[in-house]
Parts: C-alpha cells; sequence; structure tokens
C-alpha cells in the first residue's frame, strides 16, 4: 500500500498544527460557529444528536495492522472502546471531544492517516474495488490511480468550496462494479482502447439522496495521462455552474439533468481545451512510481485446493458453508480472498470493538501480509489469505464474531447508524436491521435465498444506499412517528438500477412480516437460476405489491 | 481607513468601491467599478490611470475577456466565503485569460480561506473588517507544500517530488 514521504508527512502535520489552531480560535470566540463550521467538516468533524462525531479517511479502503491498533488504541482513549465502518469505506468514532480532536489527529498521523476531507462541500475519499489486485479480470489496479486522485484532490484550493460535496468511484473490473460508480458524481471505469492504451471511461451525475440518478457518460476514453486535467475541467464547471441557492438540489447530478449531459460534456470539453496538455498531465514515471506502492507481496508458489483444505470442507460443514459465502477466487492459485462480516445479528452493522479490530489486525499479520480492505458494504477483506490457512482463520474468525457466513445474503445488511446517533436521521435503522436479522436467523433458508441486497437508510440523506438495495427501506417522520418505506428493484453492481417504492410505509414492527412476504412472493415465482432481482425484473412489482397490502381475511 | 493585505504586507486600501446600483462617477482615480458599469463604458474606467473593475460571484471573468492588458486591478467578491465560485475565477483570468495586474479577493474574506485564495491568484486580499488582519496574514502560510499545480507553482508535486 502507499507509503507517506517526507513530503506526504509534511502535508499531514501542517494539517493538524492547522486544524489545532482553527479549533483554539473557535473556543478563544474569534472564529464563529458559522465560520468554523466548514473548516471542521471539511476535517470530518460533525456535531451530533449525543457528541461530535470524527470521519477517519481510509484511501479508497486500504489499512495496514499498524493503522487498525492505532485505530484501536484511539477509541480506547478518546472514545468508547469501539468504532464504526463506514458505507464510503471510512472509520467513525461517535464519541470523541471536540477539544482533544487535534491530539486524536497526531496519533493518526503517527500512522500516516488523517480525517482530511471526509465530510463538508469538497472533494471527499475516492473509492474502489475491495477486491482491486487481487481478482484475474480486472483491466488494471485502480489502486494506482485513486492514490493519485488523492494527492491531486487534497487540499485542491479551487474545490474545497463547491456547491456541495462531491464523490468519486473508480472500477477496474468489465463484469461487476464493487464500487457502486454509477451513482458517484464522477464515476471512472478503467479500458482499454483498440490500440490497447489505457484510459478511462467517464461518467457523471450519478448519486442517492432525494434525488437518485444514474450516472451519464460524458468520454468514452480519456487517455491516463489526462485524468487530473480532464477532472479539473469537470469540477471547474461544476463549481461555476452549480446550483448555491438550495442545497437539495446542488449536486452535480442536479446540474447535468438541467443541461443535459451532451451538454454539460460540451462544456467540459470546451474547458479541458485549455488546460490538457498542462503541468497537470501526469507523467509516466508518476504512474510508475505510483504503482511501485501496490506491487503484489510475495505470493507462494501453490497449488490451488490443496488436499488439506479439501478435507476440512468435507468434515465441517460450518467451514464449507463459510468458504461457499465469504471466499471469493483469488488471481493466484492456492489463494483466496475473505471477507470477514461485520453483521452479526445484535451488532450494528459496520461497529466493531477495540478488542475486534486488533483481533483483525492479527489475524491481518497471520493470514494477509498485514493489510486489510474496508467494503462499502461495511465488510473488511483480507485479500491474500493461502487456502490451506482458511480452517485455522475461520476458526479464529468464528470465536471472534466475524464468520457469519452471510456476505451478499439478506442479513448482509447495509445500514447507516440512523436515528440512535445521527442528528439527521428521521428514523432508528440499526434496530429494524436487527429484527430482520433476528426473524431470518436459519442459515439454509437464507441460502435458499441466495443472493440479496437489502439497505436501510434512517432518512432521505441515503448513507445506508436504500435506493440500490434490492430490497431499500428508507426511514420516514409520519407526525413524529418513525415509519419505513420498502423500495424493490435497485442494484448497485453493473447493472445498475434505481429501486421503486412499494407503496404507504410500515411501521417498524411489521418490517420483519413486509420482507417475509416479499421473499414468499419470490420463492413462488422464481426459476431455478434466478437471484431475488431477477425473478422482480421479470414479474415487477405488482405481485409483491398485492401480497404485502392484501387485506386480512 | 480601512487595511488591505498585499503582496504579505498590510497596507490601507485607497480603493473606492463602487456599489452595483450606484450611479455616481467620483473624480479621484482608484476607484472600482461594478462591471455591468464598467461593461456599459469601458473607456471611461480605462482611461483611468488607475483602473479597476470587480465582478460578483455570479459573473463569470469572460466578460472582460477583450480588456484583460488594459486593467490594472480586478476584485472578485465573496459574497459568503462558503461561495467558492471565485477559486475558479481567479483561476481562469491568470491561466486562461493571463490577467498579469492585481487581483483581490473582496467581501467575506476570511483568514482560513486566504492559503486557497493565493493558490488562485489573488494578490491582494481585503480581510473582512471586523476581523484582526494582523492574525488573518498568517492564513497566507497554512501549508509550506501542496500536492497540485496552481497559479502560484505551476508544477505538480509529482513533477518537483526528490
Amino acid at each position: 500500500m502507499y507509503k507517506y514521504d517526507g513530503y506526504d508527512k509534511q502535508i499531514v502535520k501542517e494539517r493538524t498544527a492547522q486544524f489545532r489552531d482553527q479549533t483554539e480560535r473557535y473556543f478563544n470566540g474569534s472564529l464563529s460557529a458559522e465560520e468554523f463550521l466548514p473548516l471542521r467538516l471539511q476535517n470530518g468533524l460533525y456535531v451530533q444528536r449525543h457528541a461530535p462525531m470524527l470521519r477517519i479517511a481510509v484511501p479508497y479502503g486500504m489499512l495496514s495492522s499498524r493503522q487498525l491498533r492505532k485505530l484501536a488504541e484511539i477509541s480506547r482513549i478518546y472514545d468508547k472502546g469501539y468504532m464504526h465502518f463506514t458505507t464510503r469505506q471510512n472509520v467513525q468514532f461517535n464519541w470523541p471531544k471536540m477539544a482533544q480532536v487535534p491530539d486524536i489527529l497526531e496519533h493518526l498521523n503517527s500512522v500516516e492517516m488523517h480525517s482530511i476531507q471526509t465530510s463538508g462541500n469538497c472533494i471527499r475519499n475516492t473509492t474502489t474495488d475491495q477486491f482491486a489486485g487481487v481478482i484475474s479480470n480486472e483491466v488494471a489496479d485502480p489502486r494506482p490511480y485513486c492514490e493519485i486522485i488523492r494527492q491531486w484532490s487534497t487540499f485542491h484550493p479551487e474545490f474545497a468550496f463547491l456547491p456541495r460535496k462531491f464523490k468519486i468511484a473508480v472500477n477496474a473490473c468489465p463484469d461487476a462494479d464493487r464500487a457502486a460508480t454509477m451513482v458517484h458524481d464522477i464515476g471512472l471505469e478503467l479500458v482499454r482502447n483498440d490500440a490497447n492504451e489505457l484510459g478511462f471511461k467517464v461518467f457523471v451525475g450519478g448519486g442517492l439522496g432525494r434525488t437518485p440518478v444514474i450516472a451519464s457518460e460524458i468520454r468514452a476514453f480519456l487517455p491516463e495521462k489526462h485524468l487530473l486535467s480532464y477532472l479539473d475541467a469537470i469540477l471547474r464547471i461544476y463549481n461555476m455552474h452549480g446550483r448555491r441557492d438550495n442545497k437539495y438540489k446542488a449536486r452535480i447530478k442536479i446540474l447535468v439533468k438541467a443541461l443535459g449531459d451532451q451538454e454539460f460534456a460540451r462544456m467540459v470539453e470546451e474547458e479541458w481545451q485549455h488546460l490538457k496538455d498542462n503541468s497537470t498531465t501526469l507523467t509516466q514515471a508518476e504512474i510508475d512510481r505510483v504503482k511501485t506502492f501496490f506491487t503484489e507481496p510475495e505470493y507462494a508458489v501453490l497449488e490451488n485446493e490443496p488436499a488439506s483444505f479439501v478435507e476440512q470442507k468435507t468434515a465441517h460443514k460450518g467451514f464449507a458453508n463459510w468458504v461457499a459465502r465469504n471466499i471469493n477466487s483469488h488471481k493466484k492459485p492456492g489463494y483466496a480472498i475473505v471477507t470477514l462480516t461485520l453483521k452479526k445479528t445484535g451488532t450494528p452493522p459496520g461497529d466493531a470493538s477495540d478488542r475486534q479490530v486488533e483481533m483483525i489486525a492479527d489475524m491481518a499479520d497471520k493470514y494477509s501480509f498485514g493489510e486489510v480492505r474496508v467494503t462499502h458494504d461495511q465488510n473488511i477483506v483480507l485479500a491474500d489469505v493461502r487456502q490451506d490457512q482458511l480452517f485455522d482463520l475461520w476458526q479464529e474468525a468464528k470465536a471472534a464474531g466475524f464468520a457469519t457466513p452471510n456476505l451478499n445474503m439478506l442479513t448482509d445488511i447495509i445500514c447507516c447508524p440512523g436515528g440512535d446517533f445521527c442528528g439527521l436521521a428521521n428514523a432508528k435503522s440499526i434496530p429494524v436491521a436487527e429484527q430482520i436479522q433476528s426473524k431470518f436467523d436459519d442459515l439454509d433458508f437464507i441460502y435458499d435465498i441466495g443472493e440479496l441486497h437489502l439497505n436501510i437508510s434512517g432518512c432521505m440523506n441515503a448513507c445506508g444506499h436504500h435506493h440500490v438495495g434490492n430490497i431499500g427501506v428508507l426511514g420516514v417522520d409520519k407526525r413524529g412517528d418513525e415509519f419505513y418505506q420498502v423500495s424493490l428493484g435497485g442494484s448497485a453492481g453493473r447493472d445498475a438500477s434505481l429501486g421503486k417504492i412499494l407503496g404507504p410505509s410500515f411501521a417498524r414492527d411489521d418490517m420483519p412480516e413486509v420482507v417475509e412476504k416479499l421473499l414468499q412472493v419470490f420463492v413462488e415465482n422464481r426459476t431455478e437460476e434466478e437471484l431475488f432481482i431477477d425473478t422482480y425484473r421479470r414479474i415487477g412489482l405488482d405481485p409483491f405489491k398485492e401480497r404485502v397490502y392484501a387485506k386480512a381475511d | 481607513m480601512p487595511k488591505l493585505i498585499k503582496q504579505s504586507t498590510i497596507i490601507d486600501n485607497v480603493w473606492l468601491k463602487l456599489d452595483k446600483d450606484s450611479s455616481e462617477t467620483p473624480e479621484t482615480s482608484a476607484v472600482l467599478f461594478p462591471l455591468e458599469r464598467f461593461l456599459a463604458n469601458p473607456d471611461l474606467v480605462i482611461g483611468q490611470a488607475e483602473s479597476g473593475v470587480w465582478l460578483d460571484s455570479d459573473q463569470e471573468p469572460s466578460a472582460l475577456a477583450p480588456y484583460i492588458e488594459k486593467l490594472s486591478l480586478i476584485a472578485i467578491n465573496f459574497p459568503k466565503f462558503v461561495d467558492g465560485r471565485g477559486y475558479s475565477y481567479a483561476r481562469q483570468l491568470r491561466d486562461k485569460f493571463k490577467y498579469q495586474g492585481e487581483l483581490r479577493a473582496i467581501g467575506d474574506v476570511l483568514h482560513d480561506q486566504l492559503f486557497y485564495m493565493k493558490r488562485c491568484g489573488f494578490d491582494s486580499f481585503a480581510v473582512r473588517e471586523d476581523k484582526d488582519i494582523e492574525s488573518a496574514k498568517n492564513g497566507l502560510n497554512a501549508f509550506t507544500e501542496c500536492y497540485q499545480a496552481a497559479t502560484d507553482q505551476p508544477e505538480p508535486l509529482f513533477r518537483r517530488r526528490q
């Protein structure tokens, strides 16, 4: 993974000094609350329902075991001994004291971490595929480009006060999209042209929130060296023309809709003409330099499916289940990609205690070259595990509560912190996740249902990505009571689509039964090879609607 | 007299800024005209020894392109410091329209934005009058190193790293 040099260290150090000074000026009154607000947000500091919340940047989801141990230590000293992994591959602390944040930042700097631009109306953490670099069918490893974008976007002087927040995602996989690029402000897809040169297909204007939109393609091929100057052009057009009169209409998706994607593309190209080939044009030396940080670890020469592994699967059904569900195939023979699920019933999705995080760090050191990846569906990936060590890892992960074999299943719920923690939420979301997880605790049933994405957001801001859940749940406020609106048919993948609202909303206690009825309709109608989303797309909304809203006899 | 920061020094701000709805035509030199007044009679302004125009945050600098070489001061207004359009206008004036004269930030100009403004090509800063300009000046030097190329540093860090 990327290692800081003297320049990177200097920049984060100066940032911490700057934020310490800003915090002091806020407390001594020379900086008003209104003036401090965007400054603290650009440093990931929110004032929440109970306490401030601090969001830490995890660039494109990569963490070392050393960084994990530091996060655990911070959570013990400055928080309540746990942390939350977010849908933007970041980490949040829910109980820090505002005056102590500069000290927390110093701890983070010591392990090459920070909280720069994790909130606010600026360019946020760039996200990518959690399997980057370890799958066989990617065009190229997207992480070097994410790091190049990270450096370009860090304290970009022109784009610190955009109309609204701005999120970029990169995908490099032709047949899958685990980074939800089509619902980002900019989605970049690594591609090769006919001459076999690397470049990007550029999408803009996707997003969730109040106005969910699938992104539009504005350029079929952008040579890799032009990446940053082209991003400059897109951001400049947005910065100059995006709406600033209404925060709900300020995202780039609204501008792209208002202008039309072709007109928006024309404006970008026109602005780019005088930026193209400027000094921001990437050099091959720089691309190569950044790529050296993402080379392969020292893999052993191994065979797939070693005898011990095959025997262990036969002897232990639980292990076989876990392998079937939570393991993805690795580009190297004899290795596997393991997803540790933070979705055990009774634990808020994405939450982990200090001790659990240290156990993950230990497992990373022992089994996966000391690195992990945070996923946008709030799990943790060990990307380089030997197949002949999977059984040992499974036993440790099971004991630690990370081996619930439900990856991409009904109970692998994406969920925002909701009304239990968040000041914006209309409704609680964690208890809904828990009720659904408790109701469907029979693994055989869950496996029979197959892959199904259930996403829960506590409000329109859609941090739980409910629009792109096969089943989406949105918390709404009805005259002071918490209700839940259900939508069907969303997908964040390669075939991205937005869910359709089923009908009137439900009380929280009715939610497990509503989900049960939706599943019944699926089971009765599916063909042998269909997943939930396939059946929905074939039969449409009505059969589900009729069942859920049918009057009792 | 109000103060401003120019080339890292605090000096008196001798310029008179005319509001958009003002109809007066001062006899003095060093007047900042609103864009509309300027465009209505560019020669009146350009004829002055010191000529200046100010843009509001919804007025793109392309309107000034024909006059770039004849202006000695362009000011960009920040009605609220969170309105960041002025940063792009400054970049366009410097990099696209090759404006060489003085570029001033006016309006809600505060300590913590000066560094970004400087990077985008502003070289004078009319810090909001109720603020301590001496303290605000420190904001110009929040960082000693930057990743990106900008008007103040034409080479991005990746072309300079050693």
